[in-house]
């Protein structure tokens, strides 16, 4: 039932226009970056960024170089976007009540909505890494990458290592649509759901600049956009993955947690 | 858990005849309760809703009857008592607890980006148990199949009612629960749906109708409660409850002036009054029949005799606005009289 249920959240996101805002936000992004290095080849060897700086040489440093751009902002508003409103434009609308009369219980409406978040938040990940990854290797081909470590790493491994480094970026962006999640449930109201979860992670942003506070840094929720550099260096840098893991889990854990409880126990009035 | 729960209750019918009886009824609220912060939405309802019941819930704007619909549904959590849909406590049981049960509170909603029929798909998905098959059906069944390829969100407002009478039938139910259906409806729709009411009743289905409509309910319900402030005012029989008020009558006949006479001076009519074109009789139903038989006899036709919404009106009021406030007198003739007159000259 479960399974029927999240089947049919995924349905009601495909029918949604808010769900194509977010998706086209990231394969946008990515295809003008493309489009416009194209027309505008510069060969800048002295950015700061080695991806940056192989641009012209292989295609398979665009899609790296964006998931660093995007990973920042871009990627967790479009994971916040649809976990945000998940649960409260149900409430908006008055559907709830419509779909918790039925046969299902609340924790398995409740398990398929934020299923359905996550899913999103992986599709828009993986989507904005295929465009990236096509256009870059359509306009500047399937060569070897050189490495944060400056390892020469052949054209497929490279290719591997991008597919690597998304999923893992996947472990702090569900810790954010989670959140998402978590405030669509409590606050009931979409728009303040969206900007409460980037607010959130915003906040601990400017938590992290206070003097004297930098020893929490590697507990904030942003410092583990980055958890994936570690691929991309020889060897492998296994730590901040495991970092990221644990402390997302100790995000995401009580936050859909607490979002279970409010929504199984909840009044649904209104609508 | 919930097996050894649902096993314990259906032992309890066998170990006692009378209280077995009371284990399956429809719908069981004792000592309801639901408090907002200071306001006191509902305030200590039982109701009783027993099989086959066509079950009016009236009561004036803020009276509680959608919060105790909503308990009932389990969509709220009571703050004192507890209500029990066929035994099942819809708090502890979760939607096993709606088995067999359906309907809507307030108007109901859906999606407006999908159309109709995906609308009753969804739900049907939820509902499983072949309920997909039935969705042509209910369509039909409430006049939609034309319209269903479209989306909601173009729907008017009586579509959208009717798409919540067809997607409660979606779940085969012995129990629905209606919250004001008609409101809002053309007098053709509200015909309608007053039809269909009465031949879902005719199946079999116990149906919990609540209402601000006297004309709704008194041409679908047998059993009533009314409520005011979050409080019964009146649980029971419609007919008992009009009996208590003593019915009115309104009588024209060939000679109106004698007819008058007559009836002043008939034992048993405790008032006779002449009202535009005809007489206006307080009396039960016994002495009316009596005065008819004497009309008769005297030689006076009688054009109409119809019982007179206005007194359920009148006792209506002085149930839910309290014994201080006077019965509106000169009102049945105008307003309500005309409404309720269809349903009522067919008892
Ligand atoms: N979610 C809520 N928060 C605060 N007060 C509420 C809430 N829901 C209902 N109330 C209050 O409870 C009382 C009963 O409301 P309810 O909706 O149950 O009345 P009703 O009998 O259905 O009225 P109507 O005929 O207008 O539909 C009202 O005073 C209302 O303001
Ligand atoms: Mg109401």
């Amino acid at each position: 039932m479960t399974l029927t249920a999240y089947r049919w959240e995924l349905r009601k996101l495909i029918s949604q226009k808010r769900t194509y805002l977010g998706l086209g936000l990231v394969i946008v992004l990515p295809l003008f970056f493309v489009i416009f290095q194209n027309f505008h080849q510069r060969h800048d060897h002295g950015a700061d960024n080695i991806f940056a700086s192989q641009i012209g040489q292989s295609g398979l440093a665009t899609p790296v170089l964006m998931l660093l751009f995007l990973s920042v902002f871009m990627l967790p508003l479009a994971a916040a976007l649809v976990a945000g409103d998940i649960v409260a434009a149900e409430d908006g609308n008055g559907t709830l009540k419509t779909i918790l009369t039925r046969s299902v219980n609340r924790g398995q409406i409740f398990a398929a909505k934020a299923l359905a978040a996550m899913t999103y938040a992986t599709i828009a990940v993986f989507l904005s890494a295929l465009v990236a990854t096509v256009g870059g290797v359509a306009s500047w081909g399937f060569n070897h990458v050189v490495t944060y470590s400056g390892t020469v790493v052949s054209a497929p491994e490279a290719l591997l290592l991008v597919f690597a480094a998304n999923s893992v970026y996947l472990i702090p962006l569900l810790t954010v649509a989670s959140i998402g999640v978590l405030l669509s449930t409590v606050t009931r109201n979409s728009a303040a759901a969206v900007v409460g979860t980037i607010g959130f992670t915003i906040v601990l942003l400017i938590i992290a600049q206070i003097p004297g506070l930098e020893g929490i840094r590697p507990y904030l929720l942003h410092e583990q956009y980055e958890n994936w550099h570690g691929l991309l260096r020889t060897p492998t840098d296994w730590a901040p993955i495991w970092h990221s893991l644990w402390v997302c889990a100790l995000y995401a854990g009580p936050a859909l947690f607490a979002a279970y409880l409010v929504f199984l126990r909840r009044d649904v009035a209104g609508g | 858990m919930s097996d050894a729960a649902s096993a314990a209750t259906a032992t309890l019918p066998a170990a006692s005849a009378p209280a077995g009886a009371e284990e399956t009824q429809p719908v069981k609220a004792r000592g309801l309760v639901k408090r907002y912060d200071d306001v006191l939405a509902v305030d200590h309802i039982d109701l009783n809703v027993r099989t086959g019941d066509v079950y009016g819930f009236l009561g004036p704007n803020g009276a509680g009857k959608t919060t105790t619909l909503r308990m009932a549904l389990g969509l709220i959590t009571p703050t004192e008592g507890k209500v029990e849909l066929f035994g099942r406590d819809p708090l502890r049981r979760g939607a096993a607890a709606l088995e067999g049960v359906a309907g809507f509170v307030e108007a109901p909603r859906f999606y407006p980006y999908l159309t109709g029929r995906k609308n009753l798909e969804l739900l049907a998905a939820l509902d499983g148990a072949g309920a997909k098959e039935r969705i042509n059906e209910v369509l039909e069944v409430v006049d939609l199949a034309p319209r269903a390829k479209h989306k909601v969100g173009g729907y008017s407002h009586g579509m959208r009612q009717r798409l919540g009478i067809a997607a409660a039938l979606l779940r085969r139910p012995r129990l629905l629960i209606l919250d004001e259906p008609a409101t809002g409806l053309d007098p053709a729709g509200m015909r309608d749906m007053r039809e269909l009411i009465r031949r879902l009743a005719g199946e079999g289905i116990t149906v919990l109708l609540s209402s601000h409509q006297l004309p709704e309910v008194q041409e679908l319900c047998d059993r009533v409660a009314i409520v005011d402030k979050g409080r019964v005012v009146y649980e029971g029989a419609l007919s008992e409850l009009r009996r208590q008020g003593g019915a009115g009558y309104r009588l024209r006949t060939s000679d109106n002036e004698r007819a008058l006479a007559l009836a002043s001076a008939h034992g048993g009519i405790e008032q006779a009054t002449s009202v535009d074109g005809y007489v206006r009789l307080q009396a039960d139903e016994r002495d009316v029949g009596a005065l008819s038989v004497a009309l008769g006899r005297e030689g006076i036709a009688i054009l109409a005799l119809t019982p007179e919404l206005a007194t359920l009106e009148d006792l209506f009021f002085s149930l839910t606005e309290g014994p201080t406030s006077p019965t509106p007198s000169p009102s049945p003739t105008s307003g309500s009289g005309s409404a309720s007159g269809s349903g009522q000259e067919r008892t």
